[in-house]
């Protein structure tokens, strides 16, 4: 007990007087306003997935915060040599959870935010395959993001890295319960992000609207279904490292010590089996998003849908097999390596084919450089060059020199950066208006643009640099006469750019929420698709009758034939009681379980865990024996609801 | 019996046409839900068994498996899983025909069997400890215990969401809803059938060779 | 029109200030490195480069020209065309380009990671050094002499050098940049990685892979010298240093950062114990690894 709250840095004393305030802050206005019931009714509750979508992109964008605040720590840390503003054991836990952060508590809530925004809207469907499955993958997911951040007050946090690599890991080498918030946060949330691709595949096969073949769906629905597939083949085998790795840990097993047989490479193997293909799982729906926005801004009819079908699906499965690229220096004999480095180049070809086809959309069409645009124009030459040093990357011999070292940090950071987190605020600013009903301000928002993509180019491409020199990943501090202190300051400086460009995006966020100019026609941006036949935001059931589509940019295609005004009338008479899923209380209930259960695994309460678990099967007892779990909203209601959208 | 009908179409997709875009409950969503399900679930018995084929020669110099696998003990729980997937079929086969009783019976029986199942594995492992074959021993063990204990876990909960559902069955005996979670239960029940047969074949009819 | 002039300059000056970093301060190593491997994989590098920049700039260059061409404002004159959007041509075209390039990458890449699992030179006897990285330092054994150095490694001059590395520790990765990349130090394995050098000199090489809290003092040198200064420093080695003994071997496995030492002497077999005591006995590559070892280098 000794040592449950971190004590004796002044930086953690700060965050810890910071947190009691701001949930002071919160409980206090929460009880002013009389908002709890609000709060449970509307939100805990929910499971509406315009109203997930908005929870988790809340989420994802605190995440970014706080995963941005460990680079900046990171970037001030390394911008002279020698220097021990932060010991090697706190740079070490900064690096853990900002890679963590970044990947699994930002870049997919942020995904699922999008999935959630746009997929039920983009093919006609009322809600999501599994509306309660959906509120439980967000809840787990958000205890899980939970539980791994109060590691950083309570306990201590990781400090092997994102990828936890055994034998490091093990109780013999890392002692502490940081690692176990590690692997029991990243489970929680992964069982959450396993439901949700089961669900967005049930959804985009089964819940089309009639007359949306899967030739006609939007490119988004494809990314999304190719991004599921991947998930559905490649969580489990985290799922599967991760508990063995935490078996050794809590239990004392031997999967991955050193000693009694254990094999360290069984996990690495593990890992990147889902590591590997995660980065496509979160890629993938970038691309659809980019699909989008480029055939919308450009007026225009994507180039070349089929091309763009097949090269998605052929990334998903391509992409399944290229693992062992992470660890072309562990030994695995030039048979293998010679296999996985042309399977990882392979990979190069659909999505060379699919920069193509943008080009080739945005040509002969009408450019609008709206916010969507801007960050789509600024993600091609990023990816271009992504691609081009993942290609180099994949030739094995060049790895021996490129692994491990500033090349390759550069390297996924333009991929991750420049393709996934592009691409996501992309979609965010696309799908704004049509989840809260306001756009958000272009001028505040380019300047952010400007900032952050300037900052990327200043603070990466000084790092592909210091890899030839040398310099290799996670080192706290670096000496002087490696000549290395140049480029590490102009990287640093970079990165204070893209704070400030992140700063101005909360900014246009707050002055939009106040100033932003309304969106009352539901279709701001000249869209293409179903959603922007609906008004902004939709009423809960989103379709009041059920479209039938006959092309694949069928929105698009009613304006051309000047039936819009038409089309946005609804005939009363004919309208029917509408079947909709309850909200319920479980899914949230079901999270704290799965936290309490996990923090008592963190520090081997177990009592605490076995209460927490004990109270998962409950949750999963509860919902087995409901009776009732959907209605019918009765016609006058959707009719009072049309008639207040001015839909009547 | 309407209802009956409506549940027997929903299995096979056809309730779907009817109302393509409502939001839906029962039907063949769900069903394509549980396949996905069982689908990942799979992924992750198979990077158990890659796991143990990997480990399984790790012994350290302690208990091999030609050491500890006792053959009655293997082959019986084979035969009672076998056969609680059986009459597991039978009770869909009744839900088909509305013989609630029948049905109930023969849910009860599986459950028997699933019980006698992990009864003796329970005993197994437990006989397995007492002579120091512990899962802490080596990484062979530890391979060896987390897969079979993982489908022994995956076997109790079936149990017990069977438990749930046979108390729900009897109270209220059947709708479309309750029609289709024990088409799901049985598919889950089979599908642990046949992890098993892997895990007999694999681990330990390879193992004692 | 601001934001077009802006968008370029961006990208210009992000090529501009490329090619300055890439030669301005501080020293590429790795494109120029000192040895026979090291300058294969440049070259490959190199090819590599030359064929992403194939595609890359055509694709920068044809999307400023398009965004320039064709933005939405009045008296546009470019063509609009809100409905083409297939052109098998085209897209053939777009296939085929990636593909070539691909191939020709994929082939040489290939031919050159075969090529690396032999010595760089067949005519020349090798020369063995087993490596064991530990918390927080590098242990080198050298068995023909059976002499040992930390945290500083001593080799000949134009001999390829057969490093022999494993880890008692959790992983590392040896990397010398100027001789030529990397390959890991695991626990249980012993993995072969074949380096040179053209000329004496000292090359940095550093630990690649995290190992926790001293991982960043795990630094160490190469030290090349000519075959004679080589033979001269062996032997000051074996009558000066003080030996290794199994309690000093204990020692060096406790997690600390240590400075350079040198031993005359190490405990017998201390190399394949370690590997073995790791899981060594399981690994068939290991075992043949070894197998091999004991035969070249005259080992037990």
């Amino acid at each position: 007990m000794k040592n449950f709250f971190v004590t004796g840095d002044p930086m953690i004393y700060a965050s810890d007087v910071l947190i009691v305030l701001v949930l002071v802050g919160i409980i206090f206005t929460l009880t002013y306003f009389k908002k709890w019931g609000w709060l449970w009714r509307e939100w805990l509750t929910t499971v509406d997935h315009k109203k997930i979508a908005i929870m988790y992109l809340i989420c994802a964008i605190l995440m970014l915060f706080r995963g941005g605040v460990d680079a900046e720590l990171m970037r001030t840390q390394l911008a002279v040599p020698n220097n021990h503003l932060l010991s090697a054991e706190h740079y070490d836990q900064i690096f853990t959870t900002h890679g963590t952060i970044m990947i699994l508590f930002m870049a997919m809530p942020i995904l699922f935010a999008m999935f959630n925004a746009a997929v039920p809207l983009q093919i006609g469907a009322r809600d999501v395959a599994f509306p309660y499955l959906n509120a439980v993958s967000f809840w787990l997911f958000f205890f899980g993001a939970l539980l791994f951040n109060i590691s950083f007050v309570i306990g201590g946090s990781p400090d092997a890295g994102w990828t936890s690599y055994p034998p490091l890991t093990e109780l013999q080498f890392d002692p502490g319960p940081g690692e176990n918030y590690y692997l029991l946060a990243v489970q929680i949330s992964g069982f959450g992000s396993i439901a949700t691709g089961i669900n967005f595949m049930a959804t985009i096969l089964k819940m089309r609207a009639p007359g949306m073949t899967l030739m006609k769906m939007p490119l988004f629905c494809w990314s999304v279904l190719a991004s599921c597939i991947v998930i559905l083949f490649a969580f489990p085998a985290l799922t599967g490292a991760l508990l063995l790795l935490t078996l050794d840990r809590v239990v004392g097993t031997h999967f991955f010590t050193m000693l009694a047989g254990g094999n360290p490479m069984q996990f690495i193997n593990l890992f990147w089996i889902w590591g590997h293909p995660e980065v496509y799982i979160v890629v993938l729906p970038a691309f659809g998003i980019y699909s989008e926005v480029v055939s919308t801004f450009s007026s225009k009819r994507v180039f070349g849908y089929k091309s763009m079908v097949f090269s998605l699906m052929a990334i998903a499965v391509v992409g399944y097999l290229t693992w062992v690229h992470h660890f072309f220096t562990m030994g695995a004999g030039a048979d293998v390596n010679a296999f996985f480095a042309i399977s990882t180049m392979c990979v190069g070809i659909p999505t060379g084919v699919k920069v193509f086809n943008w080009l080739l959309t945005m040509f002969r069409g009408r450019i609008r450089l709206n916010l969507p645009m801007l960050w789509t124009l600024g993600f091609i030459p990023n990816f271009a060059l992504a691609g081009a040093t993942g290609v180099m990357l994949a030739a094995a011999p060049g790895d021996y020199q490129y692994h491990n070292s500033y090349f390759l940090v550069a390297h996924f950071h333009q991929a991750l950066i420049g393709g996934v987190v592009y691409g996501m605020l992309a979609g965010m600013y696309y799908w704004w208006p049509k989840l809260f009903g306001f756009v958000l301000d272009e001028r505040l928002g380019k300047w952010a643009f400007w900032f952050f993509n300037i900052g990327f180019y200043v603070c990466f491409m000084p790092q592909y640099e210091l890899g030839f020199m040398g310099m290799t990943r996670r080192m706290y501090t670096y000496p002087a006469n490696m000549g290395w202190t140049t480029l590490n300051f102009i990287s640093t400086i970079g990165a204070y750019l893209m704070g400030i460009g992140f700063l101005f995006i909360g900014a246009q966020i707050v002055y939009s929420i106040f100033r932003g100019q309304r969106d009352l026609t539901g279709d701001p941006w000249n869209g293409r698709t179903l959603e922007w036949s609906l008004p902004s935001p939709p009423p809960a059931y989103n379709f009041a009758q059920i479209p039938h589509v006959q092309e694949r940019d069928e929105w698009w295609r009613i304006k051309q034939a000047g039936l819009a005004d038409a089309y946005r009338k609804v005939n009363l008479n004919e309208l029917e009681p509408i079947h909709m899923p309850k909200n319920s209380g479980i899914p949230f209930l079901m999270g704290v379980s799965f936290f309490v259960g996990g923090f008592g695994l963190v520090f081997g309460w177990t009592v605490v865990a076995i209460i927490g678990f004990a109270g998962v099967f409950l949750c999963l007892l509860a919902r087995s024996l409901q009776e009732k779990t959907d209605y019918h909203i009765p016609v006058s209601e959707v009719q009072q609801t049309e008639i207040s959208l001015g839909r009547a | 019996m309407a209802v009956m009908e409506q549940t027997l179409k929903d299995l096979h997709g056809a309730g779907e046409h009817r109302k393509p875009l409502e939001y839906t409950h029962g039907g063949s969503v769900n069903i394509l839900g549980f396949w996905l399900f069982l689908a990942t679930d799979l992924m992750v018995f198979a990077t158990l068994f890659a796991t143990y084929l990997i480990l399984k020669t790790h012994t350290d110099g302690g208990p091999t498996a030609a050491g500890i696998f006792d053959i009655p003990g293997y082959v019986a729980e084979t035969f009672i899983l076998l056969t609680s997937s059986f009459t597991c079929g039978l009770a869909t086969y009744s839900m088909r025909k509305n013989a609630k009783a029948a049905a109930l019976t023969w849910l009860a029986i599986t459950m028997a069997l699933g019980l006698a199942f992990v009864g003796l594995e329970a005993s197994e492992f437990a006989k397995d400890v007492a002579d120091g074959a512990t899962m802490q021993r080596s990484a062979f063990l530890s391979a060896f215990y987390t897969l079979v204990g993982t489908h022994g876990a995956h076997v109790s909960l079936g149990i017990l969401w069977m438990a749930s559902l046979f108390f729900q069955i009897a109270r209220r005996g059947f709708d479309a809803v309750r029609a289709r979670k024990l088409f799901v239960v049985g598919l889950y029940w089979h599908f642990l059938d046949i992890v098993w047969v892997f895990i007999f074949t694999v681990v330990y009819t390879m193992g004692v060779r | 029109m601001n934001v077009r002039v802006r968008r370029a300059g961006v990208l210009l000056s992000g090529l501009l200030a490329s090619l300055l970093l890439a030669t301005g301060c501080g020293r590429n190593i790795v494109l120029h490195p000192a040895g026979p491997v090291g300058r294969s994989e440049a070259h490959l590098i190199y090819l590599s480069i030359i064929l992403v920049l194939i595609v890359v700039v055509p694709v920068i260059v044809l999307m400023m020209f398009i965004v320039m061409r064709y933005r939405d404002k009045p008296g546009n004159k470019a063509a609009y065309k809100p409905e083409w959007s297939e052109n098998r041509a085209l897209e053939v075209i777009w296939w085929a380009i990636p593909i070539v390039i691909i191939g020709i990458l994929g082939a040489a890449t290939a031919k050159e990671t075969y090529s690396l699992t032999k010595p760089p030179e067949q005519n020349t006897t090798p020369y063995t050094v087993e490596v064991t990285s530990l918390n927080w330092k590098w242990l080198f054994q050298y068995p023909d002499k059976n002499i040992a150095t930390v945290n500083y490694c001593v080799i000949p001059t134009g001999r390829p050098i057969q490093f022999v590395l494993t880890a008692n520790a959790p992983m590392n990765s040896f990397w010398v940049p100027e001789l030529g990349g990397q390959e890991y130090t695991m626990p249980g394995m012993a993995m072969r990685l074949w380096l040179q050098a053209d000329k004496p000199g000292t090359y940095y090489g550093h630990g690649a892979n995290f190992t926790g809290e001293g991982f960043a003092n795990m630094q160490f040198d190469v030290i090349a010298k000519s075959q004679s200064d080589f033979e001269a420093w062996e032997n000051q080695v074996k009558q000066t240093a003080p030996p290794l003994t199994e309690t000093g071997y204990k020692n060096l496995t406790n997690p600390s950062v240590v400075s350079k030492a040198s031993y005359s002497s190490y405990p017998a077999n201390s190399f394949m114990d370690t590997v073995m005591e790791n899981g060594g006995k399981y690994m068939s590559q290991t075992m043949s690894t070894m197998q091999s070892l004991g035969d070249d280098a005259g080992m037990k």
